[in-house]
């Protein structure tokens, strides 16, 4: 499962803290979902705080966060997110949204309660070393691979990280606010694949209408609550799905696929988030309005180009705090 | 791939994936001419992937190529695509041929005496008609592993249940929508389940990882609780079936 000396222990885990790196590629044909990061954006930037490579492991932290404790001489952490972060015993100021902070052995770090958004994630410089299963250090809950033994983060568990390959240099913060929250801006989407399964006035209703996160929501799906969106038949011969997708139960209530999903269903999908949005469904909280408007294809690829353009401009808003 | 009938459709998933999906499975037909054509594109694409393709997800009647739209763009795939399927089909692997022991009804099976039932056999005529179906694996899904399998007789055709369960067990093995199924791990499902086989389809620690693939043949054989608790211990210790061809 894990491989060299511990530089983190785990004292308490949080409501649900897993490993998470870019996700297992190539698999879906075998009915293993992409898994990894659930707002891949977060994983990113907190990778290029900790100066790791993208898809590095990290944890992600559900909610609220872990209590860990430096078990090696000294580590760097960083922060993709926003969340009450201290360092415990001492009269410092918290962690800073979107920085990252050099640890000694014996300092405890509490990750409470993450203000903005639902997810944040906390990478360490070098990368956790978790030995990858099936390609990827991702934690898969159900089907129980990956991460710590397929499981979320307990107590008493020890991270090993890749001490050898932190880059030196100061401790940095970005110099820019990216989003957590998932603002109130539409979702994104492209109509179909199934929409010719739908009628206009269903097609109208999911473009017109505000749907409710449901409390049932994990990283499989964003249960989504409000108006029924009937289809012409409610079972499809099952075919495969996307990170979201937004299939359609029998009850007429939506789903927005997330990367735990099954790789195929047999419900209609009436719509697809694009791309550049599908981060922001992993920021949604249970309970949050929703609402969808519709692009086109080309619109989807634009805005895509646009959004790793800005990305990519992440590397020049990097300060030494 | 001069065996299409009709040219497939092409249906976007926003801008990550495209769906090629092949004519006559809206009309709900499972057909395995329809499947070899989704397993030859896959096979072309596989040979000569176009640019910016990340991975392709066979299902009965269609085929998932989802791409990197930072590479490509949606109107040159399906040029890409249009190209491969105007060449002459590349065959796809011939599937093997295996045999899995099954125990049915008790605990393994808590569905099979309500099958019967809404059926209209005996709990022996379903056993006897699972048993005796050549069964072709269609596409793996939904969980790691998971075949759906073609090739259900007819006798045996019923809707999924009104009420999924929350945790079906590993290795059960159930029948809805025209087909049969084996859970390779714990997970939701709403198939109606027959019985148990103690052959794991899914273990990442063994080579391979996935005992089933699409276009393999499968037969189940009855066997009872004792054949089963032996079954379990050689599995435990690393044993495995090997396909007949």
């Amino acid at each position: 499962m894990t491989a060299g000396a511990p530089a983190l222990r785990v004292l308490t885990a949080g409501l649900l803290t897993t490993v998470q790196d870019g996700g297992r590629r190539g698999l879906q044909r075998y009915g293993v979902p992409p898994s990894g990061a659930a707002d891949t954006e977060g994983l990113w930037l907190a990778n290029l705080l900790a100066g790791n490579p993208p898809d590095a492991a990290v944890l992600e932290v559900t909610g609220r966060g872990p209590r860990l404790e430096v078990a090696c001489t000294s580590v760097r952490v960083a922060l993709g997110g926003d969340a009450d972060a201290v360092i415990e015993a001492e009269a410092g100021p918290p962690l800073p949204a979107w920085s990252a902070q050099t640890l000694r052995r014996g300092q405890r770090l509490r990750v409470g309660t993450v203000r903005s958004g639902l997810r944040c994630y906390l990478a360490v410089s070098g990368g956790l070393a978790i030995d990858p299963v099936l390609g990827s250090s991702s934690t898969y809950l159900r089907g129980g691979i990956g991460g710590m033994s397929g499981r979320a983060l307990r107590a008493g568990d020890e991270l090993p990280v890749r001490l050898d390959e932190a880059p030196p240099g100061p401790d940095l913060r970005l110099d820019a606010v990216p989003a957590t929250a998932s603002s109130g801006e539409p979702l994104r989407v492209v109509l179909g694949p199934q929409d010719g399964l739908f009628s206009p006035a269903a097609l109208a209703s999911l473009l017109a209408s505000a749907y409710t996160v449901s409390p049932r929501s994990d990283r499989v799906g964003l249960r989504l609550v409000g108006p029924p969106l009937p289809a012409t038949t409610t079972e499809i011969a099952s075919d495969a799905c996307v990170t979201g997708s937004i299939q359609v139960t029998g009850s007429g209530q939506p789903i927005a696929l997330l990367c735990d999903r099954g790789t195929t269903g047999g419900y209609p999908k009436i719509a697809t988030v694009i791309s550049v949005d599908v981060p922001r469904l992993g920021r949604l909280r249970p309970g949050q309005p929703v609402r969808f408007s519709s692009v086109d294809v080309a619109q989807a690829e634009h805005l895509r180009r646009a959004r790793a353009r800005f990305l990519n401009a992440m590397h020049e808003r990097l300060r030494p705090r | 791939m001069a065996v299409a009938a009709r040219p497939p459709r092409y249906l976007p998933a926003a801008d990550t994936a495209l769906v090629v999906e092949f004519p006559d499975i809206a009309s709900g037909s499972v057909l395995d001419d329809v499947l070899d054509e989704v397993l030859c594109l896959d096979a072309a694409i596989a040979r000569r992937p176009p640019p910016g393709v990340l991975e392709t997800v066979p299902a009965i009647g269609s085929l998932l190529v989802e791409y990197d739209p930072l590479q490509t763009s949606q109107a040159q795939l399906r040029a890409a695509l249009d190209a491969l399927l105007d060449q002459p089909a590349v065959a796809p692997r011939a599937g093997s041929m295996w045999r899995l022991p099954v125990h049915y009804g008790g605990d393994d099976g808590l569905d099979l005496g309500e099958v019967a039932e809404r059926c209209g056999l005996t709990v022996a005529e379903v056993i006897d008609l699972h048993t005796h179906a050549v069964f072709r694996v269609g596409m793996l899904g939904n969980l790691p592993g998971l075949p759906y399998l073609t090739g259900l007789p007819d006798a045996l055709r019923l809707p999924r249940r009104d009420d999924p369960r929350a945790a079906v067990p590993t290795g059960s093995v159930a029948v809805a929508a025209g087909m049969s199924c084996v859970y390779p791990v714990t997970g939701p499902g709403g198939w109606h389940v027959l019985g148990r086989t103690p052959i794991p389809l899914f273990d990442p620690a063994s080579d391979p990882v996935f005992l089933l693939l699409p276009a393999d043949r499968v037969r189940f054989d009855a066997v009872d609780r004792t054949r089963m608790a032996e079954l379990d211990v050689a599995v435990a210790s690393g044993w495995r079936p090997e396909p007949e061809r």
